[in-house]
């Protein structure tokens, strides 16, 4: 019996929880963690949304890496996401492997789901997250902030439960899934299911899962979080530990040695069928379609106050898919600020070292509660 | 709103409280964060420049980073009470389209703009020969953002053609508000209150 607040919180509620795909899951296990006080009235809740390898650990270390939460930078006491000001929940979404139910949960025969677990949408890890707010006592969000697929979340926060979010954070994402990033999903999933480990998703009894296939996804998927201007500037053609090319196929260029590095280092930590469930919700999110094809129509009526921020070295969700949601919000009225800022570290921006980023997030949050 | 420049704390004592307002080229959103809170208005702002963004949201403002040559295009029609162009006019590439823009998303649109006919401008043209540099215009023409110069004259008749209504025209010397009689002469600054 964990507590229902703090590091490392676990707890399985009943459900059902109703699924876009048609059917239900439950009971459904929830890994999340808090930090921060929830205040008297229960007005100081922001909930931080992940991306699509991102988990609980926000602002505390990584139980498998023991790195440093994934979000240090933004999250914790003084910072912009102030956790002496505000109590912070950041779940683990459903689908993935981190504790909340996903294709490695046990199903009811005892056996791990595979991929009998239910195709998930962005939607479906919202309705889990509201349920899971119910549960502590939390109705009205001071805040929802992610980025990424975190920020598809947040859209959809917004989108699902108007009055249930005052402030909404989004930053480098979209509002839809494009052709390319379907396309580059569709990359790593095939890598997966080629790898001969997979068998259909059942390797969980004998511990020998996709490694090489999901390693490659890990590699491609990271190509598309860097610009090429970091590329170049980090690696160049520079080679790796040697003075001349070996005119073979080990990693001769620093390049490759650091993305088989990152293929490899992500197998220790992550499940290949949480991999397909997840980016397959990715897919499939096209907000505007669930509301009649008219992304404004998302937003009617709707009281939430938005901000967004897009990179401009971004190439996975360019400026261009921000400014599309930023013209749905401005044709429903609703109050938005939208920016796009300068850094050189493509996709993963969001992550790193911006400061403007984070005058950003602690000038919007902060004029929430005026 | 002492500290507003002139012809902002001229826009700021004319919107009326409790409005929708969209400002267009916002700055540092010193227009806005006054209407905000000493009129309750509904201020947005559109600004270019992403640190000015930056600061407009850290002040709690909602602001675009957009163009107004480009971007007005996406606000519905009659969104707001009053769009406010400062000091921007002559800087965009078609400054009659933008203003048609102005007064579709604003059932009204203060525009404000330096006076190129100024009787300084004028001395400095005809007795320098050199494109004037003065207080109002202080950069040389090879890098000042102002493609577009217009006199208070030239503005009129931009006005009449379009069919657009003047409600209201405030001319400044200085910072001081000076008489409509020679404006086109005598003004360095011009602000127009306009409606369809």
């Amino acid at each position: 019996m964990t507590s229902r607040v703090g590091l490392d919180c676990n707890i399985t509620l009943a459900g059902p929880l109703a699924l876009d795909g048609g059917g239900a899951l439950a009971p459904v296990d929830f890994a999340y963690e808090t930090y921060g006080t929830l205040n008297a009235d229960a007005s100081n809740a922001i909930l931080l949304c992940h991306a699509l390898t991102g988990d609980q650990y926000v602002a505390s270390d990584h139980p498998v890496t023991g790195k440093p939460g994934w979000w240090t930078r933004m999250v914790g006491p003084g910072k912009p996401i102030d956790t002496d000001r505000y109590f912070v929940v950041c779940p683990n979404v459903i689908g993935s492997c981190m504790g909340s139910s996903g294709p490695a949960s046990l199903a009811e025969d005892g056996k791990p789901y595979g991929m009998r677990f239910p195709v998930i949408t962005i939607r479906d890890m919202v309705r889990a997250q509201a349920m899971l707010l119910d549960h502590l006592g939390i109705d009205r969000l001071y805040a929802v902030v992610g980025g990424s697929m975190g920020g598809m979340q947040v859209i959809s926060w917004a989108a699902t439960y108007p009055t249930r979010v005052a402030s909404a954070v989004i930053i480098a994402s979209t509002a839809r899934h494009s052709a390319q990033n379907i396309a580059f999903h569709e990359v790593g999933r095939q890598a997966i299911m080629a790898d001969p480990n997979w068998r259909s998703g059942e390797y969980y009894a004998d511990g020998k899962g996709p490694d090489a296939g999901l390693a490659v996804a890990r590699m491609a998927a990271h190509i598309t979080y860097l610009s090429e201007q970091g590329l170049t500037e980090k690696f160049g053609r520079r080679l790796q530990n040697r003075d001349a090319k070996t005119f073979g196929f080990d990693a001769d260029f620093q390049v490759e040695s650091y993305l088989r590095h990152q293929g490899l280092s992500f197998t220790d930590r992550f499940d290949a069928n949480s991999y397909l469930y997840i980016t397959r919700a990715m897919d499939y999110f096209d907000l505007a379609e669930e509301h009649g094809g008219h992304l404004a129509n998302a937003f009617r009526g709707s009281a939430t106050r938005f901000c967004l921020v897009s990179f401009d070295t971004d190439w996975l969700y360019p400026t261009s898919e921000s400014r599309n949601i930023v013209h749905a919000l401005n044709a429903s009225g609703a109050p938005v600020s939208f920016v796009e800022l300068s850094a050189p570290f493509g996709h993963d921006s969001f992550l790193l070292d911006v400061p403007d980023l984070n005058r950003v997030v602690d000038g919007f949050l902060k004029a929430g509660g005026q | 709103m002492t500290a507003l420049r002139p012809d902002l704390a001229i826009i700021a004592r004319e919107v009326a409280a409790g409005t929708r307002v969209l400002d267009v080229g916002c700055g540092d959103g010193a227009l806005m964060a006054a209407l905000r809170d000493e009129k309750q208005v509904d201020a947005r702002g559109m600004e270019l420049d992403p640190a000015n963004v930056a600061e407009c949201v850290a002040r709690g403002l909602s602001v675009i980073q957009g163009d107004a040559n480009i971007d007005l295009a996406d606000y519905p029609e009659g969104a707001f009470d009053y769009a406010i162009l400062s000091q921007t006019l002559q800087t965009t590439m078609r400054p009659d389209l933008v203003m048609e823009q102005l007064l579709r998303v604003g059932r009204k649109a203060f525009v404000s703009f330096p006076n190129f006919a100024h009787w300084r401008v004028r001395l400095s043209l005809l007795w320098g020969g050199r494109m004037p540099v003065t207080r109002l215009l202080p950069i040389a023409w090879y890098e000042t953002p102002n493609i577009h110069h217009v006199t208070v004259d030239d503005f009129r008749a931009l006005v009449r053609d379009q069919g657009i209504k003047v409600e209201g025209a405030w001319f400044l010397s200085g910072d001081r508000l000076t008489s409509a009689a020679a404006a086109n002469f005598r003004a360095e600054h011009a602000v127009f209150l306009l409606s369809r």
